[in-house]
Protein backbone atom coordinates (compact mmCIF):
# COMPACT_ATOMS: atom_id res chain seq x y z
CA UNK A 1 0.00 0.00 0.00
CA UNK A 2 1.59 3.22 -1.08
CA UNK A 3 0.78 5.56 1.73
CA UNK A 4 1.91 8.97 0.59
CA UNK A 5 3.57 10.80 3.45
CA UNK A 6 2.84 14.09 1.72
CA UNK A 7 -0.88 13.47 2.03
CA UNK A 8 -2.14 15.76 4.81
CA UNK A 9 -4.93 13.29 5.56
CA UNK A 10 -2.37 10.89 6.94
CA UNK A 11 -0.99 13.55 9.25
CA UNK A 12 -4.41 14.66 10.40
CA UNK A 13 -5.31 11.03 11.10
CA UNK A 14 -2.18 10.63 13.20
CA UNK A 15 -2.80 13.88 15.08
CA UNK A 16 -6.38 12.89 15.84
CA UNK A 17 -5.13 9.66 17.41
CA UNK A 18 -2.75 11.50 19.75
CA UNK A 19 -5.32 12.14 22.54
CA UNK A 20 -6.12 8.42 22.61
CA UNK A 21 -2.42 7.56 22.53
CA UNK A 22 -1.85 9.87 25.47
CA UNK A 23 -4.60 8.18 27.48
CA UNK A 24 -3.18 4.74 26.72
CA UNK A 25 0.30 5.90 27.67
CA UNK A 26 -0.87 7.52 30.91
CA UNK A 27 -2.92 4.44 31.80
CA UNK A 28 0.12 2.25 31.27
CA UNK A 29 2.41 4.45 33.32
CA UNK A 30 -0.03 5.12 36.17
CA UNK A 31 -0.36 8.77 35.19
CA UNK A 32 -4.15 9.07 35.21
CA UNK A 33 -4.13 10.40 38.79
CA UNK A 34 -6.25 9.56 41.81
CA UNK A 35 -9.49 9.26 39.85
CA UNK A 36 -8.61 7.62 36.51
CA UNK A 37 -12.21 7.11 35.40
CA UNK A 38 -13.00 10.79 35.85
CA UNK A 39 -9.80 11.62 33.93
CA UNK A 40 -10.78 9.38 31.00
CA UNK A 41 -14.35 10.70 30.97
CA UNK A 42 -13.21 14.33 30.93
CA UNK A 43 -10.51 13.74 28.36
CA UNK A 44 -12.72 11.90 25.85
CA UNK A 45 -15.45 14.52 26.36
CA UNK A 46 -12.99 17.35 25.79
CA UNK A 47 -11.70 15.81 22.56
CA UNK A 48 -15.23 15.24 21.30
CA UNK A 49 -15.89 18.96 21.69
CA UNK A 50 -12.57 19.85 20.08
CA UNK A 51 -13.40 17.50 17.19
CA UNK A 52 -16.79 19.15 16.71
CA UNK A 53 -15.25 22.64 16.77
CA UNK A 54 -12.57 21.64 14.25
CA UNK A 55 -15.22 20.16 11.96
CA UNK A 56 -17.22 23.37 12.19
CA UNK A 57 -14.15 25.51 11.51
CA UNK A 58 -13.62 24.10 8.01
CA UNK A 59 -16.31 26.22 6.35
CA UNK A 60 -15.11 29.55 7.83
CA UNK A 61 -11.51 28.59 7.02
CA UNK A 62 -12.48 27.88 3.43
CA UNK A 63 -14.12 31.27 3.11
CA UNK A 64 -11.20 32.97 4.76
CA UNK A 65 -8.48 31.26 2.77
CA UNK A 66 -10.34 30.74 -0.50
CA UNK A 67 -9.12 27.14 -0.47
CA UNK A 68 -12.19 25.10 -1.27
CA UNK A 69 -10.13 21.90 -1.05
CA UNK A 70 -10.12 22.06 2.74
CA UNK A 71 -13.50 20.35 2.68
CA UNK A 72 -11.64 17.09 1.99
CA UNK A 73 -10.55 16.94 5.62
CA UNK A 74 -13.94 17.64 7.14
CA UNK A 75 -15.25 14.08 7.06
CA UNK A 76 -12.24 12.74 8.92
CA UNK A 77 -12.52 15.41 11.62
CA UNK A 78 -16.22 14.73 12.02
CA UNK A 79 -15.62 11.01 12.31
CA UNK A 80 -12.98 11.60 14.96
CA UNK A 81 -15.46 13.68 16.93
CA UNK A 82 -17.79 10.69 16.71
CA UNK A 83 -14.96 8.32 17.68
CA UNK A 84 -14.19 10.27 20.88
CA UNK A 85 -17.90 10.68 21.60
CA UNK A 86 -18.25 6.88 21.39
CA UNK A 87 -15.32 6.41 23.78
CA UNK A 88 -16.87 9.00 26.09
CA UNK A 89 -20.24 7.23 26.00
CA UNK A 90 -18.63 3.81 26.53
CA UNK A 91 -16.69 5.16 29.51
CA UNK A 92 -19.97 6.30 31.00
CA UNK A 93 -21.80 3.02 30.25
CA UNK A 94 -19.06 0.73 31.39
CA UNK A 95 -16.69 2.41 33.84
CA UNK A 96 -19.20 4.77 35.41
CA UNK A 97 -22.44 2.79 35.41
CA UNK A 98 -21.26 -0.79 34.80
CA UNK A 99 -24.04 -1.36 32.26
CA UNK A 100 -26.72 -1.02 34.92
CA UNK A 101 -29.73 -0.41 32.60
CA UNK A 102 -32.01 0.90 35.36
CA UNK A 103 -29.44 3.40 36.63
CA UNK A 104 -28.61 4.54 33.09
CA UNK A 105 -32.26 5.00 32.12
CA UNK A 106 -32.90 6.96 35.31
CA UNK A 107 -29.84 9.12 34.65
CA UNK A 108 -30.86 9.92 31.09
CA UNK A 109 -34.38 10.91 32.11
CA UNK A 110 -33.57 12.70 35.37
CA UNK A 111 -30.27 14.48 34.79
CA UNK A 112 -30.48 17.28 32.25
CA UNK A 113 -26.76 17.22 31.54
CA UNK A 114 -26.84 13.47 30.82
CA UNK A 115 -29.99 13.95 28.72
CA UNK A 116 -28.25 16.56 26.58
CA UNK A 117 -25.05 14.59 26.21
CA UNK A 118 -27.00 11.48 25.31
CA UNK A 119 -29.14 13.35 22.78
CA UNK A 120 -26.01 14.80 21.16
CA UNK A 121 -24.49 11.34 20.88
CA UNK A 122 -27.63 9.78 19.42
CA UNK A 123 -27.86 12.57 16.83
CA UNK A 124 -24.25 11.98 15.84
CA UNK A 125 -24.94 8.36 14.88
CA UNK A 126 -26.87 9.05 11.62
CA UNK A 127 -24.23 11.58 10.63
CA UNK A 128 -21.45 9.03 11.06
CA UNK A 129 -23.53 6.38 9.29
CA UNK A 130 -24.12 8.61 6.27
CA UNK A 131 -20.57 9.89 5.98
CA UNK A 132 -19.56 7.63 3.10
CA UNK A 133 -19.41 8.96 -0.48
CA UNK A 134 -22.03 6.41 -1.54
CA UNK A 135 -24.43 7.72 1.08
CA UNK A 136 -23.73 11.29 0.03
CA UNK A 137 -24.68 10.42 -3.53
CA UNK A 138 -27.75 8.48 -2.47
CA UNK A 139 -29.11 11.20 -0.22
CA UNK A 140 -28.38 14.03 -2.60
CA UNK A 141 -29.70 17.33 -1.30
CA UNK A 142 -31.03 15.65 1.82
CA UNK A 143 -27.50 14.79 2.86
CA UNK A 144 -26.68 18.40 3.53
CA UNK A 145 -29.96 18.93 5.32
CA UNK A 146 -29.29 15.94 7.55
CA UNK A 147 -25.75 17.04 8.32
CA UNK A 148 -26.91 20.43 9.51
CA UNK A 149 -27.67 18.47 12.67
CA UNK A 150 -24.09 19.22 13.66
CA UNK A 151 -25.24 22.68 14.83
CA UNK A 152 -27.69 21.43 17.48
CA UNK A 153 -25.26 18.62 18.33
CA UNK A 154 -22.46 21.05 19.11
CA UNK A 155 -24.83 23.27 21.10
CA UNK A 156 -26.02 20.26 23.09
CA UNK A 157 -22.41 19.23 23.68
CA UNK A 158 -21.47 22.62 25.12
CA UNK A 159 -24.67 22.76 27.21
CA UNK A 160 -23.86 19.27 28.52
CA UNK A 161 -20.48 20.54 29.69
CA UNK A 162 -21.84 23.81 31.10
CA UNK A 163 -24.47 21.99 33.09
CA UNK A 164 -22.21 19.41 34.70
CA UNK A 165 -19.43 21.55 36.17
CA UNK A 166 -19.80 22.30 39.84
CA UNK A 167 -18.91 25.95 39.84
CA UNK A 168 -16.03 27.06 37.63
CA UNK A 169 -17.64 27.77 34.25
CA UNK A 170 -14.46 29.07 32.61
CA UNK A 171 -13.74 26.09 30.37
CA UNK A 172 -17.26 25.38 29.13
CA UNK A 173 -17.70 29.11 28.46
CA UNK A 174 -14.57 29.09 26.30
CA UNK A 175 -16.07 26.28 24.22
CA UNK A 176 -19.36 28.17 24.12
CA UNK A 177 -17.59 31.32 22.90
CA UNK A 178 -15.74 29.47 20.16
CA UNK A 179 -18.95 27.73 19.06
CA UNK A 180 -20.90 31.00 18.92
CA UNK A 181 -18.12 32.52 16.84
CA UNK A 182 -18.08 29.54 14.47
CA UNK A 183 -21.85 29.66 14.09
CA UNK A 184 -21.93 33.45 13.67
CA UNK A 185 -19.51 33.18 10.75
CA UNK A 186 -22.22 31.22 8.94
CA UNK A 187 -24.86 33.93 9.29
CA UNK A 188 -25.15 36.47 6.44
CA UNK A 189 -23.32 39.24 8.29
CA UNK A 190 -20.72 36.81 9.58
CA UNK A 191 -20.06 35.54 6.09
CA UNK A 192 -19.84 39.15 4.86
CA UNK A 193 -17.32 39.94 7.58
CA UNK A 194 -15.23 36.95 6.55
CA UNK A 195 -15.33 38.08 2.95
CA UNK A 196 -14.27 41.56 4.00
CA UNK A 197 -11.31 40.19 5.94
CA UNK A 198 -10.33 38.06 2.98
CA UNK A 199 -10.55 40.97 0.51
CA UNK A 200 -8.30 43.14 2.64
CA UNK A 201 -5.91 40.29 3.11
CA UNK A 202 -5.70 39.62 -0.63
CA UNK A 203 -5.37 43.34 -1.37
CA UNK A 204 -2.50 43.61 1.10
CA UNK A 205 -0.75 40.69 -0.50
CA UNK A 206 -0.60 42.19 -4.01
CA UNK B 1 25.56 -13.48 22.65
CA UNK B 2 24.57 -14.80 26.02
CA UNK B 3 21.78 -12.88 27.64
CA UNK B 4 22.04 -13.22 31.37
CA UNK B 5 19.54 -11.99 33.87
CA UNK B 6 20.97 -8.91 35.46
CA UNK B 7 21.98 -10.00 38.95
CA UNK B 8 23.63 -6.80 40.03
CA UNK B 9 20.70 -5.90 42.22
CA UNK B 10 18.65 -8.49 43.97
CA UNK B 11 14.98 -7.68 44.31
CA UNK B 12 15.40 -7.96 48.07
CA UNK B 13 18.03 -5.26 47.98
CA UNK B 14 15.74 -2.71 46.40
CA UNK B 15 14.52 -0.34 49.04
CA UNK B 16 10.80 -0.81 49.53
CA UNK B 17 8.91 2.41 48.81
CA UNK B 18 7.73 2.82 52.40
CA UNK B 19 11.25 2.68 53.71
CA UNK B 20 12.46 4.95 50.95
CA UNK B 21 9.77 7.42 51.83
CA UNK B 22 10.62 7.17 55.50
CA UNK B 23 14.24 7.87 54.72
CA UNK B 24 13.22 10.97 52.83
CA UNK B 25 11.05 11.94 55.74
CA UNK B 26 13.97 11.39 58.06
CA UNK B 27 16.18 13.61 55.95
CA UNK B 28 13.44 16.23 55.80
CA UNK B 29 13.09 15.94 59.53
CA UNK B 30 16.82 16.47 59.98
CA UNK B 31 16.61 19.48 57.69
CA UNK B 32 13.73 20.80 59.71
CA UNK B 33 15.65 20.24 62.90
CA UNK B 34 18.65 22.10 61.48
CA UNK B 35 16.41 24.95 60.35
CA UNK B 36 14.88 25.00 63.82
CA UNK B 37 18.31 25.33 65.39
CA UNK B 38 19.29 28.09 62.98
CA UNK B 39 16.08 30.00 63.58
CA UNK B 40 16.56 29.71 67.29
CA UNK B 41 14.19 26.93 68.21
CA UNK B 42 11.24 27.96 66.10
CA UNK B 43 9.05 24.87 65.87
CA UNK B 44 9.05 23.47 62.40
CA UNK B 45 5.62 22.74 61.06
CA UNK B 46 6.13 21.63 57.51
CA UNK B 47 4.10 18.90 55.88
CA UNK B 48 5.74 15.52 56.28
CA UNK B 49 7.08 16.22 59.75
CA UNK B 50 5.92 13.60 62.20
CA UNK B 51 3.55 14.81 64.94
CA UNK B 52 4.61 13.77 68.43
CA UNK B 53 2.41 11.98 70.98
CA UNK B 54 -0.48 11.03 68.74
CA UNK B 55 -2.84 8.66 70.52
CA UNK B 56 -5.01 6.06 68.91
CA UNK B 57 -8.72 6.73 69.22
CA UNK B 58 -11.95 4.79 69.16
CA UNK B 59 -12.83 6.47 65.87
CA UNK B 60 -10.73 4.25 63.67
CA UNK B 61 -12.43 2.84 60.62
CA UNK B 62 -11.25 -0.65 59.66
CA UNK B 63 -11.23 0.22 55.92
CA UNK B 64 -7.90 0.65 54.16
CA UNK B 65 -6.93 4.30 54.13
CA UNK B 66 -6.68 6.02 50.75
CA UNK B 67 -3.00 6.23 49.71
CA UNK B 68 -1.14 9.29 50.98
CA UNK B 69 -0.35 10.37 47.44
CA UNK B 70 -4.03 10.47 46.44
CA UNK B 71 -5.08 12.24 49.65
CA UNK B 72 -2.51 14.95 49.00
CA UNK B 73 -2.81 15.40 45.22
CA UNK B 74 -6.55 15.14 44.57
CA UNK B 75 -8.08 18.06 46.43
CA UNK B 76 -10.81 20.65 46.26
CA UNK B 77 -9.38 23.85 47.70
CA UNK B 78 -10.54 26.64 45.40
CA UNK B 79 -8.26 29.19 47.07
CA UNK B 80 -5.51 27.51 45.06
CA UNK B 81 -7.47 26.85 41.86
CA UNK B 82 -10.47 24.80 40.81
CA UNK B 83 -8.59 21.83 39.32
CA UNK B 84 -8.08 18.80 41.55
CA UNK B 85 -4.31 19.02 41.10
CA UNK B 86 -4.12 22.81 41.63
CA UNK B 87 -3.90 22.80 45.45
CA UNK B 88 -0.92 20.42 45.48
CA UNK B 89 0.75 22.56 42.81
CA UNK B 90 0.08 26.01 44.24
CA UNK B 91 -0.32 25.65 48.01
CA UNK B 92 3.41 25.96 48.59
CA UNK B 93 2.91 29.73 48.82
CA UNK B 94 0.76 29.38 51.94
CA UNK B 95 2.63 30.38 55.10
CA UNK B 96 1.32 28.45 58.07
CA UNK B 97 3.54 30.14 60.69
CA UNK B 98 2.93 32.49 62.36
CA UNK B 99 -0.81 31.72 62.32
CA UNK B 100 -3.59 32.75 64.62
CA UNK B 101 -7.18 31.66 65.00
CA UNK B 102 -9.60 34.18 66.45
CA UNK B 103 -12.38 32.72 68.59
CA UNK B 104 -15.05 35.38 68.96
CA UNK B 105 -18.72 36.30 68.99
CA UNK B 106 -21.19 34.94 71.52
CA UNK B 107 -18.62 33.59 73.98
CA UNK B 108 -17.59 34.60 77.47
CA UNK B 109 -13.93 34.09 76.72
CA UNK B 110 -13.00 35.35 73.27
CA UNK B 111 -9.41 34.60 72.49
CA UNK B 112 -6.92 34.71 69.64
CA UNK B 113 -5.06 31.43 69.62
CA UNK B 114 -1.60 31.00 68.29
CA UNK B 115 -1.68 27.80 66.30
CA UNK B 116 1.19 26.26 68.28
CA UNK B 117 -0.67 26.88 71.52
CA UNK B 118 -3.82 25.43 69.96
CA UNK B 119 -1.91 22.28 69.07
CA UNK B 120 -1.25 21.71 72.78
CA UNK B 121 -4.81 22.43 73.88
CA UNK B 122 -5.77 18.76 73.96
CA UNK B 123 -4.06 15.43 73.29
CA UNK B 124 -3.77 14.68 69.58
CA UNK B 125 -5.68 11.63 68.38
CA UNK B 126 -5.62 9.70 65.16
CA UNK B 127 -9.07 9.31 63.64
CA UNK B 128 -9.69 7.33 60.49
CA UNK B 129 -12.77 8.84 58.87
CA UNK B 130 -14.65 8.43 55.63
CA UNK B 131 -14.67 11.57 53.51
CA UNK B 132 -17.45 11.93 50.95
CA UNK B 133 -17.25 14.74 48.41
CA UNK B 134 -20.49 16.21 47.08
CA UNK B 135 -19.15 15.43 43.59
CA UNK B 136 -19.55 11.69 44.16
CA UNK B 137 -16.12 10.43 45.18
CA UNK B 138 -14.81 9.45 48.57
CA UNK B 139 -11.68 8.65 50.55
CA UNK B 140 -10.68 7.14 53.88
CA UNK B 141 -8.32 9.49 55.69
CA UNK B 142 -6.35 9.03 58.92
CA UNK B 143 -6.62 12.51 60.40
CA UNK B 144 -4.80 13.81 63.46
CA UNK B 145 -6.47 16.31 65.77
CA UNK B 146 -8.92 16.61 68.61
CA UNK B 147 -12.63 17.22 69.04
CA UNK B 148 -13.67 20.79 68.28
CA UNK B 149 -15.67 20.61 71.51
CA UNK B 150 -12.38 20.93 73.44
CA UNK B 151 -11.94 24.40 72.02
CA UNK B 152 -15.61 25.35 72.28
CA UNK B 153 -15.80 24.43 75.97
CA UNK B 154 -12.84 26.68 76.74
CA UNK B 155 -14.49 29.59 74.92
CA UNK B 156 -17.66 29.25 77.06
CA UNK B 157 -20.41 30.03 74.55
CA UNK B 158 -23.29 32.16 75.79
CA UNK B 159 -26.93 31.17 75.52
CA UNK B 160 -27.13 33.12 72.27
CA UNK B 161 -24.51 30.96 70.57
CA UNK B 162 -26.77 28.85 68.34
CA UNK B 163 -24.39 28.46 65.42
CA UNK B 164 -20.67 28.45 64.76
CA UNK B 165 -19.13 30.09 61.72
CA UNK B 166 -15.73 29.13 60.30
CA UNK B 167 -13.72 31.49 58.14
CA UNK B 168 -10.77 30.54 55.92
CA UNK B 169 -7.75 32.75 55.30
CA UNK B 170 -8.37 35.35 52.57
CA UNK B 171 -4.96 36.48 51.33
CA UNK B 172 -4.53 36.63 47.55
CA UNK B 173 -0.75 36.88 47.90
CA UNK B 174 -0.66 33.44 49.45
CA UNK B 175 -3.70 31.99 47.69
CA UNK B 176 -3.66 32.61 43.94
CA UNK B 177 -7.14 31.13 43.45
CA UNK B 178 -8.70 34.05 45.33
CA UNK B 179 -8.21 36.24 42.26
CA UNK B 180 -10.97 34.29 40.56
CA UNK B 181 -14.49 35.23 41.65
CA UNK B 182 -15.64 31.64 41.57
CA UNK B 183 -16.94 31.91 45.18
CA UNK B 184 -17.59 34.77 47.60
CA UNK B 185 -14.37 35.04 49.59
CA UNK B 186 -13.45 34.50 52.32
CA UNK B 187 -14.61 30.90 52.29
CA UNK B 188 -17.17 30.59 55.04
CA UNK B 189 -18.80 27.53 56.52
CA UNK B 190 -21.08 26.92 59.47
CA UNK B 191 -22.44 24.33 61.87
CA UNK B 192 -25.24 24.27 64.38
CA UNK B 193 -23.76 24.43 67.88
CA UNK B 194 -24.78 20.84 68.70
CA UNK B 195 -23.14 19.64 65.47
CA UNK B 196 -20.01 21.58 66.37
CA UNK B 197 -20.01 20.07 69.87
CA UNK B 198 -20.46 16.52 68.59
CA UNK B 199 -17.44 14.36 69.52
CA UNK B 200 -16.99 13.29 65.88
CA UNK B 201 -16.43 16.88 64.77
CA UNK B 202 -12.68 17.19 64.52
CA UNK B 203 -10.26 20.07 64.51
CA UNK B 204 -7.54 18.48 62.39
CA UNK B 205 -3.88 19.47 62.32
CA UNK B 206 -2.41 16.46 60.58
CA UNK B 207 -2.92 13.36 58.49
CA UNK B 208 -1.03 10.09 58.29
CA UNK B 209 0.59 11.00 61.62
CA UNK B 210 2.24 14.05 60.10
CA UNK B 211 1.75 17.81 59.93
CA UNK B 212 -1.15 18.65 57.60
CA UNK B 213 0.06 19.41 54.07
CA UNK B 214 -0.93 22.91 52.90
CA UNK B 215 -3.20 21.54 50.15
CA UNK B 216 -5.21 19.68 52.78
CA UNK B 217 -6.00 22.82 54.77
CA UNK B 218 -2.95 23.52 56.94
CA UNK B 219 -2.36 24.50 59.62
CA UNK B 220 -5.79 23.75 61.07
CA UNK B 221 -9.04 22.63 59.50
CA UNK B 222 -12.39 21.24 60.35
CA UNK B 223 -13.43 17.64 59.61
CA UNK B 224 -17.13 16.83 59.83
CA UNK B 225 -17.25 13.25 58.53
CA UNK B 226 -21.03 12.89 58.15
CA UNK B 227 -21.31 15.96 55.91
CA UNK B 228 -20.10 16.55 52.36
CA UNK B 229 -16.45 17.51 52.21
CA UNK B 230 -16.97 21.20 51.51
CA UNK B 231 -18.45 21.68 54.99
CA UNK B 232 -15.03 20.93 56.47
CA UNK B 233 -13.47 24.40 56.23
CA UNK B 234 -9.70 24.54 55.65
CA UNK B 235 -6.92 26.88 56.81
CA UNK B 236 -9.18 28.44 59.43
CA UNK B 237 -8.43 31.94 60.79
CA UNK B 238 -11.70 32.67 62.57
CA UNK B 239 -14.29 30.75 64.57
CA UNK B 240 -17.30 32.89 65.37
CA UNK B 241 -20.26 32.02 67.59
CA UNK B 242 -23.48 33.54 66.33
CA UNK B 243 -27.20 33.53 67.00
CA UNK B 244 -28.46 33.34 63.41
CA UNK B 245 -27.71 30.61 60.91
CA UNK B 246 -24.69 31.76 58.89
CA UNK B 247 -24.70 31.71 55.09
CA UNK B 248 -21.87 29.57 53.79
CA UNK B 249 -19.97 30.38 50.61
CA UNK B 250 -21.58 27.46 48.79
CA UNK B 251 -25.08 28.44 49.92
CA UNK B 252 -24.46 31.92 48.56
CA UNK B 253 -23.08 30.55 45.31
CA UNK B 254 -25.93 28.12 44.56
CA UNK B 255 -28.72 28.13 47.16
CA UNK B 256 -30.74 25.53 45.27
CA UNK B 257 -27.85 23.09 45.23
CA UNK B 258 -26.08 23.53 48.56
CA UNK B 259 -27.95 23.82 51.81
CA UNK B 260 -26.71 24.72 55.27
CA UNK B 261 -26.79 21.12 56.53
CA UNK B 262 -25.32 19.26 53.55
CA UNK B 263 -25.44 15.95 55.37
CA UNK B 264 -24.36 12.98 53.29
CA UNK B 265 -27.66 11.44 52.22
CA UNK B 266 -28.03 8.88 49.42
CA UNK B 267 -31.78 9.64 49.23
CA UNK B 268 -31.45 13.36 48.59
CA UNK B 269 -29.87 13.99 45.20
CA UNK B 270 -27.92 17.02 44.16
CA UNK B 271 -30.25 18.79 41.70
CA UNK B 272 -27.93 17.86 38.86
CA UNK B 273 -26.60 14.45 39.85
CA UNK B 274 -27.39 11.43 42.00
CA UNK B 275 -25.90 10.98 45.46
CA UNK B 276 -26.88 7.30 45.74
CA UNK B 277 -23.41 6.01 44.91
CA UNK B 278 -19.82 7.09 45.17
CA UNK B 279 -16.49 6.12 43.74
CA UNK B 280 -13.97 5.53 46.48
CA UNK B 281 -10.62 6.71 45.19
CA UNK B 282 -8.56 3.67 44.30
CA UNK B 283 -11.57 1.43 43.68
CA UNK B 284 -12.96 0.46 40.31
CA UNK B 285 -16.64 -0.11 40.98
CA UNK B 286 -18.84 2.42 42.68
CA UNK B 287 -20.15 1.66 46.14
CA UNK B 288 -23.42 2.65 47.76
CA UNK B 289 -23.32 5.89 49.70
CA UNK B 290 -24.29 5.39 53.33
CA UNK B 291 -26.75 7.52 55.28
CA UNK B 292 -24.79 10.23 57.11
CA UNK B 293 -21.74 8.71 55.41
CA UNK B 294 -21.98 5.70 57.72
CA UNK B 295 -22.19 7.74 60.93
CA UNK B 296 -25.97 7.51 61.32
CA UNK B 297 -25.72 5.71 64.66
CA UNK B 298 -23.80 8.62 66.14
CA UNK B 299 -25.43 11.63 64.48
CA UNK B 300 -28.97 10.73 63.39
CA UNK B 301 -30.39 11.90 66.77
CA UNK B 302 -29.20 15.44 65.94
CA UNK B 303 -31.76 15.60 63.15
CA UNK B 304 -34.70 13.79 64.69
CA UNK B 305 -37.97 15.10 63.36
CA UNK B 306 -36.36 17.16 60.62
CA UNK B 307 -37.34 16.79 56.97
CA UNK B 308 -33.92 16.14 55.47
CA UNK B 309 -35.20 16.81 51.95
CA UNK B 310 -36.13 20.30 53.05
CA UNK B 311 -33.09 20.87 55.23
CA UNK B 312 -30.60 19.52 52.72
Amino acid sequence: MGADLRNPKLWIFGLCLLPLGRLVFLAGSGGLGANPIEFITRSTGTWTLVGLMLTLSITPLRRLSGRAGLVRYRRMLGLFAFFYASLHFMTYLWLDQFFDPAAIARDIVKRPFITMGFAAFVLLIPLAATSTSAMMRRLGRNWQRLHRLIYPIALLGVAHYLWLVKKDLTEPLIYGGVLILLLAMRLPWGARALKEVRNRWVAAKY
Amino acid sequence: MLIRPSSDILPSEITPPEVYRDRRRFMQGMGALAAGVVLGGVSEARAGVKLADVRASAYALADDPTPYKDVTTYNNFYEFGTGKGDPAKHAGSLKTRPWTIAVEGEVLRPQTWDVDALLKLAPLEERVYRMRCVEGWSMVIPWVGFSLSELIRRAEPTGKAKYVEFVTLNDPRQMPGLRSRVLDWPYTEGLRIDEAMHPLTLLAVGLYGEVLPNQNGAPVRLVVPWKYGFKSAKSIVKIRFVEKQPTSSWMAAAPREYGFYSNVNPQVDHPRWSQAKERRIGEFRKRDTLMFNGYAEQVAPLYRGMDLKKFF
